[in-house]
């Protein structure tokens, strides 16, 4: 008995199939895709009217587990995954131990496999501790299951020892994420510099912090011809940086996040906490570059950097609450609406820099497109659904969401991971 | 006449012209009660007044203090230290512990800018700002319009030089609000460093050079010049702060005699201001204090006589 999706309008990354079809799904994997399938004794999802896309995948989540399970764990995660249409999510290694070795990565994927919802895969450190002073054990990282590695949450700033993890990574094939900041520049920033900032009296981040490790980066790769992907991509600059050196060749990836294509920094004066984000909201020709980028693919996919934090941590003023919102499930409509609606990008892009785009830069052969064989990972969405978001609505275990209120377009109707239904509407 | 409508006093950003001239107003007929033998008035009886301070400042509590007491509220302090409040205890919680005691105003005094704010989202009683982080300090503010208007009997069309750290100060925005709203000219005057990004956006002028300044002010609005400012680098040396910016007889010849000369005080004597010109006759700094407490009774007057409910 497999899972029979009927009906289905499949979107892909290159191509919208023009008449509804029906999917099989059998063994974790797409069996059959076909104009009509039997029903059999297969379990059913009608999906007429809806669009059925490849599992979306995020390759940028925090999970906070191990050590911070008071602000989500890999158990509640995976449900805000699932919520969002997610079947694979990347957890980032700013865990307490830090994922910098192989014991922890598979604590985290025996969890995962428990849990039994959406595929987690663990990024582990690139530097041991995430500390910028030794290289991490990279090889037994990736063979313990690691696709790519990270210090996330901070640069690597030792450029010397950046170089050589290039170096490393690329004798290694795995993929290195780099957070862009320079701490020295952001000098304890809490928000983007400029004129909201200082109309607010709060510390400015300047953009420079960003665009420096970016343009370091690039020259790096450039040098090694070895490749990097840069995580959270907030500024104007950073994207002509990033068109300019993909034009020359040189091997690097981006990513963007749905509340930097949504929101500026002048929607921090109301001094909610969970606007304070790093990189932090900027400009609003920042916000139409990022579209932009997306747009002509110079950033190539849209992540969530889902950054959960308790009610009390973010309680306590903006200086001193922590940076991050949370993202997994307000990602698909925030991308529908302020992407596709407008018309800035397609449903079949969408598709590509949600789905097929992360699987490519991780390397995930068997996901990121609907086809026969490849693995039977599905999110189906009605398009122009609209709804709310609430308070109530997130499973996640942290709420801090500026996105409370907003009435978006898109909404997750089913998630199926490896064949099985992971996420289904309440009747 | 206009009508105060507004729940609490969070800066001046959030008020009209009017609301202005009439803390001013409502200031004026309040000094004279000060100078009276008996000076209190029986306008707050039965109301408590809270002072909520995380950041230290004895002469802005000292001031409120006198003020709520010579409307004879009753007046509470209370002093937090923000490393005490343990994880878990957000700042929301340890004002909602105060206001359950059944105050009517808290003075709110905190280092992180927006915290009166979220306070006056939270609670149920008035919320005055005693200065938050780099945002505002309001009632400065006032004081200094009081001041000016005192002295030269308006402010519309008054040339305004603001000195020192632009960047950090609550004191300057506070000020370039209510004296752009009024009417004057206001340029700003310091180290590039300190000088935030965009403030030509707040309608005020840009100047580095204050010999330049003096020429062209009716009034200089010090400030105080934090001493980590250098060691954070943000200066090459106090020393060159004062040559570059301070203000000394000499400098100040260069200007009119009838310019005159503030600071919202304590003074770092021989750095903004040297002593000869912080006593001298050009001085006000003396009146602001004074002035200072008309200026808080007014606001806590104000604040307090409206009906629960209306618009913050
Ligand atoms: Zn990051
Ligand atoms: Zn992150």
């Amino acid at each position: 008995m497999g899972l029979l999706i009927k009906n289905a309008m499949i979107v892909n990354a290159d191509k919208i199939w023009d008449k509804p079809q029906d999917i099989l799904c059998e063994a974790g994997k797409i069996a059959k895709i076909a104009a009509s399938i039997p029903t059999g004794d297969h379990q059913v999802i009608d999906a007429k009217g809806k669009k059925v896309l490849p599992g979306l995948i995020d390759i940028h989540v925090h999970l906070r587990q191990p050590g911070c399970e008071d602000k989500e764990t890999i158990e509640t995660g995976s449900k805000a995954a699932a919520k969002g249409g997610f079947t694979t999510i990347m957890c980032m290694p700013n865990t307490t131990p830090v994922i910098d070795n192989a014991m922890v990565v598979e604590f985290i994927r025996r969890e995962a496999q428990r849990v039994g919802l959406v595929n987690v895969h663990p990024i582990g450190a690139i530097t041991k501790g995430q500390n910028d002073q030794e290289l991490t054990d990279m090889a037994e990282l990736k063979s313990a299951g690691c696709l790519a590695l990270s210090d996330d949450g901070k640069s690597v700033l030792n450029s010397r020892l950046f170089r050589l993890a290039m170096e490393y990574a690329k004798m290694l094939d795995i993929l290195l994420i780099e957070h862009c900041q320079d701490p020295c520049l952001s000098a304890g920033g809490v928000m983007n510099e400029g004129e909201a900032s200082t109309l607010l009296g709060l510390k400015g981040d300047p953009g420079i912090a960003e665009t420096v490790i970016v343009a370091r980066d690039i020259e790096i790769a450039l040098y090694l011809n070895a490749r990097v992907h840069l995580a959270h991509m907030s500024l104007k600059r950073s994207v002509d940086l990033i068109r300019a050196a993909k034009a020359q060749g040189i091997q690097v990836t981006a990513e963007a996040c749905p509340h930097h294509f949504t929101l500026t920094d002048a929607d921090v004066k109301s001094f909610d906490t969970s606007m304070k984000v790093s990189p932090p909201l900027r400009a609003q020709e920042d916000v139409e570059a990022i579209k932009q980028g997306l747009a002509d693919g110079t950033i190539d996919c849209i992540v969530t950097d889902h950054a959960p934090h308790t009610k009390e941590d973010k309680e306590v003023g903006f200086d001193g609450a922590p940076f991050g919102l949370t993202g997994l499930e307000t990602s698909l409509g925030l991308t529908i609406t302020e992407l596709v609606k407008p018309g800035v990008i397609t449903l079949s892009q969408m598709v590509e820099r949600m789905s097929a785009a992360p699987a490519r830069i991780v390397g995930l052969g068997g996901k990121g497109q609907i086809k026969e064989g490849k693995d039977a990972d599905l999110t189906i969405i009605d398009p122009d659904k609209k709804w709310t978001v609430t308070k109530e609505g997130f499973v996640s275990k942290s709420v801090n969401s500026p996105f409370i209120g907003r009435t978006l377009s898109g909404r997750v109707e089913y998630t199926v991971c490896g064949g099985k239904i992971v996420y289904a509407p309440v009747a | 006449m206009t009508q105060w409508k507004h729940k609490h006093l969070l800066g001046l950003q959030d008020l009209t012209a009017e609301d202005i001239e009439l803390v001013l107003d409502t200031a004026r007929s309040f000094k004279e009660v000060s100078s009276r033998d008996i000076k209190k008035v029986p306008a707050l009886r039965g109301k408590t007044v809270v002072m909520l301070f995380f950041e230290p400042s004895t002469r802005t509590r000292i001031s409120f203090e006198l003020a709520a007491k010579r409307l004879s509220a009753d007046t509470l302090n209370i002093a937090v230290s923000v490393s005490s409040t343990t994880k878990g205890e957000t700042l929301l919680d340890t004002a909602r512990n105060i206001e359950a005691m059944n105050v009517d105003l808290m003075v709110v005094r905190h280092g992180t800018s927006g915290s009166p704010f979220i306070l006056a989202q939270g609670l149920k009683c008035s919320v005055v700002n005693a200065g938050d982080g780099c945002r505002e300090h309001p009632t400065q503010a006032l004081l200094d319009l009081f001041t000016l208007k005192e002295k030269f009997g308006r402010i519309k069309g008054l040339r305004v030089g603001i000195v020192g750290d632009i960047l950090h100060s609550r004191v300057a925005r506070s000020n370039i609000w209510g004296l752009t709203k009024l009417g004057a000219k206001v340029t700003v005057c310091g180290p590039a460093t300190l000088m935030p990004r965009g403030i030509e956006a707040m309608g005020v002028e840009v100047c580095y050079d204050i010999r330049k300044l003096i020429k062209n002010s009716d009034a200089l609005i010090t400030l105080r010049l934090q001493k980590e400012r250098q060691q954070d680098k943000f200066l090459p040396s106090l020393r060159e702060y004062g040559r570059l910016f301070g203000i000394n007889r000499e400098k100040l010849a260069e200007g009119s005699s009838d310019l005159i000369v503030m600071h919202p005080g304590p003074t770092n004597r021989g750095v903004e201001l040297s002593a000869e010109v912080a006593d001298g006759k050009q001085s006000v700094i003396l009146d602001q204090v004074t002035n200072g407490v008309a200026v808080r009774m007014a606001v806590l007057y104000l604040v307090l006589g409206t009906k629960p409910g209306t618009e913050g």
